[in-house]
């Protein structure tokens, strides 16, 4: 009690710790940097103004948009709708849709895409060289009802189709379905069984809880990793080239680096698309991250978005 | 799991057979014989409970005595397994045609669960949406209730609960007594005869008790139909018309507030109210203290 104020402690100024450390790491790597750019720079093989020249070659664009970008954004839709319906099948009550869903994704998660594809290219023509889409055993039925039609709507040239850009990405979106079903499937049984029980408890409809309630806080989860399978479907549409579809950036960029010798220059080439792809997608998964992580803040009274763990991708 | 009840004739039944199952006066909550196992294990073991239109039911009883599982077997989160519950004549979960019961299909399950409004221990509020989302959503995606009026219809219940000026909170920036809160507001959305309370008022700091419990006084003036689990003695002195003691899966004792709180006939009622007393709030409130499971 007989202390004056001026004895107690005041503002805190107090000296850092210091982190020599630090400063010998980076030492080492501006070191390490310059004798990269030196090397950039003496050694004409690198040739990054050829490497520049073929990105922007009109085959490397082509294969840019039509192979790697719309081959990418195709099988990750067919991708993430079907995993996610069969992840939702996975847990359904019903045994046989169960069943359905676990033989899927036990099949397409169990074989190599590059075999996927090679198969769908030639091997699925070579015994169905075509489709007829109609009544199940439409011909069968006519012929012993002694009917002229075969219930036959729509007929798809199998030899034709197979070696299209489309069957490329329903083979890619096919493989990639059985991965993003785990996925949808660890996130949705992530979300509190609290969650959709209120829901049920106001009168919500299973679809209905899983849409509205379990699905959005599910995303949660689930979209990090599916930026990580986005990515990888970028680098998997390479691929492509199995089905045979060589509107693709790889193929087409390495088969300039062949013709005109400049093997390097065309690495560098293809190298500097697929990172500039991969960082647009992660720029894209930081925003999904946050539009996602609504509501899941520390409580912060003024602050409407939580800040997404782990969020660096920007 | 989904046996068929047993019992086929439960007006033979004595605590039932002075109730009829439908009309203006019969009960809005008949259950008779409830039974319910899990893996074997009887956890209701014949529950027979009647509800009046308007009238305030408090369970007590100590932990794991199934005072929730019978809550949610009200409104079929859980299916029985023998007995019968009806809510406003309804038959929960079967129809009975030509001497059988029959299931009833997920949507008719859905529809009746519409007119039962539910608060749980923990709020399960959606996290993802704001509080006035909350309220608005099941009037807007199960009744059909446009938008507009489903948000204007939803700012006057959290006004009515004392949260008018947080319509756009999400639950993690509100307190536990202002998320129970909106819990009030979003089963009150779907404007239910019968609200089911389940220890409402255990997760919260001893601070946020009285807040939630006001709005609940609220409602039962109101003329609301409560079936409210709870510790909370005083609620269930002043506000309860009439009180349920469980234990062990069976209805021990009932009655009048003053009587079975102010003089209980049954040991375990009274060894029960005594632990009640002597222990502090915080400790009885925590379920997962396993102290008050040997009885
Ligand atoms: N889903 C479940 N599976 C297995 N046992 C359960 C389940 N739900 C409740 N029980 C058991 O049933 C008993 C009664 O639980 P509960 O109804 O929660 O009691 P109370 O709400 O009175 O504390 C407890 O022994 C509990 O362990
Ligand atoms: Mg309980």
């Amino acid at each position: 009690m007989t202390d004056s104020t001026s004895e107690r402690p005041g503002v805190i100024d107090a000296r850092p710790v210091r982190h020599p450390g630090r400063w010998v790491a980076l030492a080492v790597i501006l070191v390490l940097i310059g004798m990269m750019v030196s090397s950039f720079l003496t050694n004409p093989r690198w040739n990054f103004a050829k490497a520049l020249e073929i990105m922007q070659q009109t085959p490397v664009i082509e294969g840019l948009w039509k192979g790697t970008i719309i081959g990418t954004v195709g099988a990750m839709a067919i991708g993430i709708v079907g995993g996610v319906i069969i992840a939702v099948l996975r847990l359904s009550h019903n045994p046989i849709l169960r069943g359905v869903s676990f033989v899927y994704t036990w099949f397409f998660r169990g074989i190599p895409r590059l075999v996927l594809l090679a198969m769908i290219g030639s091997g699925v023509g070579f015994l169905y060289n075509r489709i007829d889409f109609g009544v199940p055993f439409g011909q069968q039925l006519a012929s012993f009802m002694g009917l002229s039609s075969d219930f036959t709507f729509f007929t798809l040239n199998v030899n034709q189709f197979s070696s299209t850009l489309l069957a490329g990405i329903i083979g890619l979106g096919l493989s990639e379905a059985a991965y993003m079903a785990e996925i949808a499937r660890a996130g949705i049984l992530s979300v509190d069984t609290g969650q959709a029980e209120a829901a049920s408890a106001l009168g919500m409809n299973r679809g209905q809880a899983m849409r509205r309630v379990v699905l959005p806080q599910a995303m949660r989860v689930i979209v990090p990793p599916t930026g990580n399978e986005t990515i990888a479907m970028v680098k998997d549409t390479s691929l492509l080239s199995a089905i045979p579809v060589i509107t693709e950036l790889f193929y087409q960029t390495s088969a300039i680096g062949n013709r005109t010798l400049l093997i390097m220059p065309a690495f560098v080439a293809v190298t500097a698309w697929y990172l500039i792809v991969g960082s647009v997608l992660m720029v894209g998964q930081y925003f999904l991250e946050r539009r996602f992580g609504r509501g899941f803040g520390t409580g912060a009274p003024n602050k409407r978005f939580a800040r997404p763990a782990g969020a660096g991708g920007a | 799991m989904d046996q068929t009840p047993e019992n086929a004739t439960p007006s033979a039944t004595s605590t039932a057979s002075r109730t009829r199952t439908s009309g203006p006066e019969a009960p809005l909550v008949h259950a008779v014989n409830v039974m319910k196992s899990f893996h074997g294990t009887e956890v209701l073991k014949g529950i027979d409970l009647d509800v009046q239109r308007g009238e305030v039911v408090c369970l007590l009883g100590p932990s794991g005595s199934g005072k929730t599982t019978f809550l949610r077997c009200i409104n079929q989160l859980e299916a029985i397994d023998g007995g019968r519950i009806w809510v406003d004549g309804d038959l929960v979960g079967y129809r009975e045609k030509d001497g059988h019961l029959h299931h009833l299909t997920d949507k008719e399950v859905a529809t009746q669960r519409r007119d039962i409004g539910m608060v749980f221990q923990r709020f399960n509020l959606f996290p993802h949406m704001t509080a006035l989302q909350n309220v608005t959503e099941a009037p807007i995606q199960v009744k059909g209730v446009g938008r507009k009026q489903a948000q204007e219809r939803a700012v006057q219940l959290l006004e009515q609960v004392g949260l008018g000026d947080k319509p756009s909170a999400y639950p993690a920036q509100l307190s536990g007594g202002q998320q129970q809160r909106v819990a009030i507001a979003r089963a009150l959305a779907m404007d239910p005869k019968l609200m089911l309370f389940d220890e409402p008022t255990s997760a919260l700091d001893p601070e946020l008790v009285g807040e939630v419990l006001r709005v609940m006084r609220d409602l039962a003036q109101q003329g609301m139909t409560m079936i409210v689990v709870t510790h909370e003695m005083g609620f269930a002195r002043d506000v309860a018309d009439h009180v349920v003691f469980m234990d062990a899966g069976v209805v021990v004792e009932e009655g009048k507030p003053q009587d079975v709180i102010g003089n209980p006939q049954h040991e375990r009622t009274r060894s029960f109210l005594q632990r009640m007393r002597s222990e502090d709030r915080e400790a009885r409130d925590d379920e997962a203290r396993a102290d008050s499971q040997d009885v």
